[in-house]
């Protein structure tokens, strides 16, 4: 082990295209200088009605003006909370930056949260003020309003349906812009002054962490923080103000912070906003961004889409697809690396190019990306290799809330599809002794708001902070990650088990959407396994076999059979690899419900939440360890989207799979 | 009870009744004495009630009532052979489509009548033509009327598939859409038509809660946003009464009923006709 060494990135010359963040050291001196010196550039899209709307920086920063001054008017005072709930939109972001001119901290919070998820983050950042998109979310706050003490106006933006709400404390967004339009005729320098009053080291923003167990806490992140981060990985990267990205993850997301709002302010970019969340694919067709960052779930689903409807082409177009996505399998990666490759794959992979991979980008809006992230989770192998065969250059990056993103980051040209690149730039990388990762870099949060415990288990006083993920830096410099700290554990025999590991290898089948192993202190490893609808729907379809319901379809025989060949699969791969070759999985059962962060057992980021699984199906987890047993049973409360609760009775077969024999076992064993 | 009407508007249940109490007028259609007979069988039997602005009005009763006859009644579709319906300041003896098309009234159909090969888009377009000015060669070569219109179509349209949420099917031909969108675009139509009345026949049939609460919502908003009255078919018992500001209720097309939903859920004959406990 390596516990003493740190890991660092080579240093990267400042970039000169971009504004000087030490000068511009808030988000609003950035948009100060962004509407001086490129005023007239797009900063923010949207679609409505069918029809892309684009506002300049100069546009941006008078509405941003307005709508300060109108909030002022209303009792912002600097130091409050101004909690933001909505789908991404202009106004929700420009809110961000409003908050900040007057010196107040936004609290953005996941906008699909359900009203008793919303309280937390509300009640504990004492929120005075929140900005929010439409009716469903003034519902949701009215019907808590009660218990938020502190909560002393809602805005809203959407009027259809709260137009006639009687409550005085509820104020339409285009109301307080014209009030806000109106004082700074009178005063047009009073938001400068607040402006001249920030600094680099004053709170920028509280995003609040999902954590899969217990309360979610707030991270403090000051103004430096956010604005290194964004500003180095922009040069790292080498983002330009002629770069565009679509903003559809979660405001609340670090990530989208990042990417949507720092980087764009940084480098001057613009970002547009989807016509609504179920449009995103068909907005960024239209968009072709330049900049693209999603979750693996993400790409998994479009390729998923893809394979599916490449199924139902005619021979012709299916032949073509399968002989140049296999040449782009052969070559791609390498073309894009820059690595040789000989003429005539070349002239094929161009030709290619032009029949095959330009023509799907395009249609999945892909074509003019020059870098793609990927984060949160780990990638397929194949659905990674799939996205840079056909040259989009997608890359992995770890990170965290608390390091304001990135940590490490895959450079160009050396990007491995089971590691997560190299240290980000001034991130420091070093491997505890318990093998936990651990990060110090002037991005490191400020603190757990109002939770000094939580921040003194988390960081340390000389700045490092622990990740909770057990990883070690490989031969190339790279940083893999196995599993969570805390989730790696032992069989019984004393074999290593990352139930992640196993999942991760059985979630990159397009049948398979989610998985949950066990096997830490249990003779072997057993899983639930949840099936993709869409994919296995689709498979019914043409193989006719009917069904009225996922839990119908899941409990098919065939279903089964075709899983049990991927864990099998699973366990052929498992037991190539020394480390994992015993933890192969011996029995599974596909659960008759999907996963759901409604009914807490996946946080809203879609991880699994592993105890209190755990805990739910306690019944259908010790029938899989019960060598008798061939069904599972489960009652437990559901929850439907609306909020409303049922109940779900169901009782599941459990398959047993062929496990490979594996001859260092035994020496693992005896380890 | 936690109802649905509630959920959607999210408001104190007293002063929102009051609000809507408010809105609503005058006798906008009154059905006076309809009979309506196929050969021998009576669908409607002397049937009179009313409709006024701004109220949902429902019609509720058990198969064969002849709920959806009295709509074909009312928009002209059947036309009954007693009875008239007086319409805005007119009297009908009877209703014929193109009256009710002329003066705004619009509805949907139990049965779903879109046009399953165009999009959504062309489907809730196809309910602007009675507002087209121009001309058959304005139309073809976009000049003119024919391009300022479309303009001004297009608008009204997006903003109806804003209202009812459907912008990511915009280009989708309805014949792939699930149930309950195609329900939600044949909404759309009917109001495209910018209608002073509408007539739904069983807009939640066969949906799924989820679905019927959305319905719902676009229902009252409807209602609430464009001061649209609606005449409503259901027979989902916990819809209709949260829903409606009164109620019609008709047996073996006979009126057995006619009240606010305290009144008709009180009433004994309907108790027994319709809600009773008899029938498992």
């Amino acid at each position: 082990m390596t516990g003493s060494q740190i890991y660092t990135a080579a240093a990267i010359p400042p970039a000169a295209h971009l504004p000087d963040i030490d000068t511009y050291d808030t988000f609003p001196k950035l948009l100060r200088y962004n509407a001086a010196h490129i005023g007239d550039r797009p900063s923010m899209r949207e679609k409505n009605f069918g029809i892309w709307k684009t506002w300049s920086w100069k546009q941006v920063k008078d509405e941003i003006f307005k709508f300060a001054a109108g909030m002022q008017a209303l009792g912002v005072q600097r130091g409050d909370r101004i909690a933001i709930v909505g789908d991404n939109c202009p106004r929700l972001y420009w809110t961000i930056c409003m908050a900040q001119c007057l010196g107040a901290v936004p609290v953005p919070v996941y906008q699909d949260s359900v009203a008793e998820e919303i309280h937390y983050p509300l009640s504990h950042s004492e929120a005075r003020f929140a900005v929010v998109e439409d009716q469903e979310q003034v519902d949701k706050l009215l019907s808590i309003k009660d218990r938020l003490p502190h909560l002393e106006a809602i805005v809203y933006d959407e009027s259809r349906g709260v137009r006639d709400y009687p409550q005085p404390f509820l104020h339409h967004y285009d109301a307080v812009v014209a009030k806000g339009a109106e004082i700074l005729d009178a005063h047009p320098h009073q938001i400068d002054q607040e402006i001249d009053k920030g600094s680099a080291d004053d709170p920028s923003i509280i995003p609040y962490t999902s954590g899969t167990t217990g309360n979610p806490k707030g991270v403090l992140l000051s103004f430096r923080n956010v604005m290194r981060a964004a500003y180095n990985g922009a040069r790292f990267e080498g983002l330009k103000a002629t770069d565009e990205s679509l903003a559809y993850l979660p405001i609340a997301w670090i990530g989208d912070h990042i990417f949507s709002y720092g980087q764009a302010y940084v480098c001057g970019m613009c970002v547009a906003c989807p016509e609504s969340s179920d449009t995103v694919l068909t907005d960024l067709r239209e968009l072709g961004p330049t900049y693209f960052f999603a979750p693996p779930r993400m790409f998994e689903n479009i390729l998923t889409t893809v394979m599916i409807r490449m199924e139902d082409a005619g021979t012709i177009k299916r032949g073509m697809f399968k002989y140049f996505m296999d040449h782009a399998r052969k070559v791609g990666v390498r073309i894009l690396d820059g690595a040789p490759v000989s003429l005539m794959d070349r002239i094929k992979y161009a030709l290619g190019e032009i029949l095959v991979y330009g023509p799907l980008k395009n249609v999945l809006g892909f074509s003019r990306v020059r870098i793609g992230y990927t984060a949160g989770e780990a990638i397929g192998p194949d659905i990674f290799a799939f996205y840079r065969s056909i040259g989009i250059n997608l890359k992995q990056l770890y990170g965290s809330t608390e390091a304001s993103v990135f940590v490490t980051i895959q450079p160009n040209g050396e990007i491995y599809d089971d590691t997560v690149g190299t240290p980000a730039p001034e991130v420091e990388i070093r491997i505890a002794e318990s093998g936990e990762v651990l990060f110090r870099s002037p991005s490191v949060f400020m603190e757990y708001f109002k939770n000094p415990e939580a921040t003194k288990d988390t960081k340390t006083p000389d700045g490092w902070v622990h990740t909770g993920d057990a990883g070690f830096i490989d031969d190339r410099g790279h940083l893999k990650i196995i599993d969570r700290a805390k989730d790696v554990g032992k069989l019984n025999n004393g074999t290593l088990f990352a139930p992640k590991y196993i999942e991760n290898k059985l979630k990159f089948f397009p049948a398979i959407k989610e998985v949950v192993a066990f096997g830490h202190e249990r003779d072997y490893c057993a899983c639930f396994i949840n099936i993709d609808l869409e994919a296995v729907g689709n498979w019914a379809e043409r193989n006719n076999i009917s069904y009225a319901s996922y839990q119908e379809l899941s409990a098919h025989p065939e279903v089964y059979k075709t899983i049990k060949s991927h864990v099998e699969q699973v366990n052929r791969d498992l037991a190539g690899e020394e480390m994992v070759a015993g933890s192969q999985i011996h029995r599974f059962l596909l659960l008759p419900k999907m996963l759901d962060a409604d009914d807490g057992e996946l946080t809203r980021t879609s991880k699994v939440r592993r105890s209190f699984i755990a805990e739910k199906y306690e019944t259908m987890i010790s029938a899989l360890y019960d060598p008798a047993a061939t069904t599972a049973s489960i009652r437990s409360e559901i929850t439907f989207e609306d909020g409303r609760k049922g109940m779900l009775e169901a009782t599941v077969n459990i398959t047993d799979t062929q496990t490979v024999p594996v001859q260092g076992q035994v020496a693992a064993a005896a380890e | 009870m936690n109802t649905t009407a509630q959920m959607a508007s999210g408001q104190d249940p007293t002063t929102g009744a009051q609000e809507r109490k408010d809105r609503i007028g005058d006798v906008l259609l009154r059905v006076e004495n309809i009979t309506l007979r196929f050969g021998g069988v009576k669908a409607i039997n002397g049937v009179s009630f009313d409709i006024r602005k701004g109220e949902v009005r429902s019609i509720i009763g058990p198969n064969g009532a002849g709920k959806s006859s009295m709509l074909n009644c009312i928009n002209g579709f059947y036309q009954p052979q007693e009875g008239s319906i007086w319409y805005n300041g007119k009297t009908y003896s009877p209703m014929r489509p193109h009256d009710a098309a002329t003066n705004g009234i619009a509805r949907t159909f139990q049965n779903i009548a879109l046009f399953k090969g165009m999009s959504t888009l062309d489907n809730i377009m196809t309910g602007r033509i009675l507002k087209q000015k121009a001309s058959l060669i304005e139309q073809a070569f976009y000049f003119g009327r024919g391009k300022s219109e479309e303009i001004e179509h297009r608008e009204f349209v997006e903003d109806i598939i804003d209202f009812l949420e459907i912008q990511a099917i915009r280009k989708t031909p309805v014949g792939r859409l699930p149930y309950g969108l195609q329900k939600r675009v044949e909404l759309g139509r009917a109001l495209a038509a910018e209608p002073t009345l509408l007539l739904l026949d069983e807009p939640m049939a066969g949906m799924n809660l989820e679905e019927k609460e959305d319905m719902s919502r676009f229902i009252i908003d409807v209602n609430e946003h464009f001061g649209t009255t609606i005449a409503l078919i259901e027979h989902d018992m916990g819809v209709v009464m949260d829903l409606s500001d009164r109620l019609v209720v008709l047996d073996y097309g006979s009126l057995l009923a006619d009240g606010t939903p305290e009144e008709v859920r009180g009433n004994q004959a309907v108790i027994d006709a319709y809600l009773g406990v008899a029938h498992d």
